[in-house]
């Protein structure tokens, strides 16, 4: 059974059928990667399977259960753990708090218990601490890890989405343009660390990229979309060499 | 410069920094435990302004400076507070349950003013609380048969366990009390989940939201607990002033706990204090220098022979006395730590600290960046 499965999926704006009957399947422990010129619906499908949207029309099915009508908060608690295209951190906070924060969908303390810090707290403080501390040597943060994001560069702040969207224990990990913003080096060690999610710590990836360099080196599979309708799916060569997505890109 | 050597995680959720700095703060305690005896009854008095002002600081505090929720109603709560308990206490109930049933109330009314926090944000919100204190202060003036209407509500001294606090020095160790209290438990919460989960959305709703936080009970939990708060300072309130009438707790003493909040530095329990130190010793401070200029200047005058400065000093101190100087003041200091230093006190203070601990290479640079904290789109 697929992991994850958007069934027919649709959405309107008022009169702007933004995402038209989309269906597609991501297979647990591939990288899946959506493509498609600016307002194809990349990021909307992503919305609306982190909830934030909701879908006119189909149904979103993960790990066997239904979750198109999920409040977005519980998303996370499901699995399903996200970056955003434009960087969304907490600014004022650190790096650390950022992280820790992602742990929020494992929390078990009660309010009155968090008020006294009674010793359960700290213990639960200190396993997720230790969680994040994981993902931190993961991918190399460790000198960042008392930095106030604001004061951090834009390609370490990138990685820092990742680092937190990996805190939560994520079954799917949805990435919105891991790329967007980094030089060619931040986009290689980007696909390392993609890879590396895929095989080491077995998480299936979805994607949402422009950069054709990194999804021909680490997807599985190519979804291509345009004007919120599919265009054409298979590897990525398969995809690329599509004629409707040549006419989508280029035009004639 | 002291570096940190941590070889821990349970370093970074103590209450202290390090054995160096839970050294500093126990001295700090035993110079605010020993302040009564050295200074005068009149600032024993004064002082617990200071620590009730922080106590609405504190409340203001965690609501705007870490949830980012603007309230402009907040004198509203600790009216409620203050004539709840002060009701309470007429009805006969021992100083303690009064105290607890007006911080419950105060947290009930907290949840239900939060409601439309739910939907709304920055300026919307601000009116809307500011709609609830209007209505607030006339239930206050109406509501007669509680309150006494204009008519006032005297309140007494407090006694607690057949301990009657009637001087300035036992109201002020009261006070104390229940600050460290309050500043302990808010502590807690902003190292435990829930105070991550305010900061997040404070800074993105939505990745907090898509990291699990459920928004709308963070909000609610926000909005009760920092009311909570105000209704314990209340209580404290209403026996400093004594006596309870409704154009006490106007929509100007609001304002006054936003500013001490900026001014003390947004998203910083130590800018509660600081903030809360400025405001309540502010007017003493004018009154002082309102008094002792023209006089000391005077007598320099007589001294030197200089008779100008006599009349510089009649001057300054005629303006002091003028209605609506000390308003002015504070507008002046607002406007101009806005411009100079977003960070507030707390912000200064840290650069003084830096200062310190890095003599003589400090870096002006050093703090470029945070000049972007106010302009977060913290107001949307």
């Amino acid at each position: 059974m697929s992991l994850f499965t958007a069934d027919n999926l649709s959405i309107n704006f008022g009169g702007i059928r933004a995402v038209d009957g989309v269906s597609f399947n991501v297979e647990k422990g591939e990288v899946f990667t959506i493509i498609g010129p600016n307002g194809a619906g990349k990021t909307t499908i992503f919305n609306m399977m982190s909830r934030i949207y909701t879908p006119t029309s189909g149904r979103l099915v993960f790990d066997g259960n239904d979750i198109t009508t999920v409040p977005p908060h519980r998303i996370a608690a499901l699995g399903i753990a996200r970056t955003f295209q434009n960087i969304e951190l907490f600014e004022h906070a650190t790096l650390l708090q950022n992280l820790l924060l992602a742990r929020h969908a494992h929390k078990q303390s009660g309010f009155f218990s968090e008020l006294l810090f009674l010793p359960s707290v700290r213990r639960m403080e200190l396993e997720h601490r230790a969680a994040v501390e994981h993902v931190i040597d993961f991918l190399d943060l460790q000198q960042y890890r008392d930095s106030l994001i604001v004061n951090l560069p834009y390609g370490v702040r990138k990685v820092t989405e990742l680092a937190r969207a990996l805190c939560t224990n994520p079954k799917l990990l949805l990435l919105d343009e891991p790329s967007s913003g980094l030089n060619v080096e931040e986009t290689e060690d980007m696909a390392f660390w993609i890879q590396d999610i895929k095989t080491v710590l077995g998480v299936t990836v979805l994607m949402v990229e422009h950069d054709m360099t990194l999804v021909s080196a680490v997807s599985d599979r190519v979804l291509a979309l345009n004007y919120g309708k599919p265009l054409a799916m298979g590897t990525p060569q398969e995809v690329q060499s599509h004629p409707e997505v040549a006419r989508a890109y280029l035009g004639g | 410069m002291r570096f940190l050597f941590k070889t821990s995680y349970e370093q970074d959720i103590g209450l202290f920094r390090d054995r160096v700095d839970a050294f500093w703060y126990g001295l700090l305690a035993l110079l605010v435990v020993g302040l009564p005896f050295v200074i005068d009854e009149y600032y024993v008095g004064e002082t617990s302004w200071v620590f009730i002002y922080a106590l609405c600081g504190l409340s203001l505090m965690v609501l705007v400076g870490y949830t980012g929720l603007v309230s402009l109603g907040h004198a509203a709560f600790l009216g409620i507070g203050a004539y709840a308990h002060a009701y309470f206490l007429q009805q006969g109930l021992p100083w303690i349950a009064a105290m607890m049933l007006a911080v419950l109330i105060t947290t009930a009314a907290g949840f239900v003013v939060g409601l439309p926090a739910l939907r709304m944000t920055g300026i919307y919100l601000a009116i809307a609380t500011l709609a609830f204190a209007v209505i607030i202060q006339e239930v206050f003036t109406r509501w007669e048969s509680v309150t006494h209407g204009f008519a006032g509500m005297p309140v007494d001294k407090p006694v607690i366990f057949g301990v009657t606090f009637d001087d300035d020095r036992s109201f002020y160790y009261l006070c104390l009390f229940f600050l460290v209290v309050a500043l302990w438990l808010t502590r807690n919460l902003l190292r435990s989940p829930t105070g991550r989960a305010w900061i997040a959305i404070r800074d993105s709703e939505i990745a907090a939201q898509s990291m699990g936080v459920n928004l709308a009970i963070y909000k609610s939990i926000a909005f009760a607990y920092s009311a909570g708060l105000m209704g314990l300072a209340g209580a404290l309130f209403a026996h400093k002033i004594a006596y309870l009438a409704p154009d006490i707790f106007t929509i100007l003493l609001s304002i006054q706990f936003l500013l001490l909040v900026i001014v003390g530095g947004l998203g910083s329990l130590h800018g509660a204090v600081f903030g809360a130190i400025f405001v309540a010793l502010l007017p003493p401070l004018i009154a002082i220098l309102r008094d002792s200029i023209p006089d000391s200047l005077a007598s320099f005058a007589t001294a030197s022979g200089i008779t100008p400065i006599g009349s510089l000093g009649a001057a300054i101190g005629a303006f002091l006395a003028k209605p609506g100087v000390e308003a002015g003041i504070f507008g002046l200091i607002l406007v101009l730590v806005i411009l100079l230093e977003p960070l507030g006190m707390y912000g200064r203070w840290l650069k003084i600290k830096l200062f310190f601990s890095t003599f003589p290479m400090y870096k002006r640079a050093t703090f470029k960046r945070q000049k972007s904290y106010m302009r977060s789109e913290r107001l949307r």
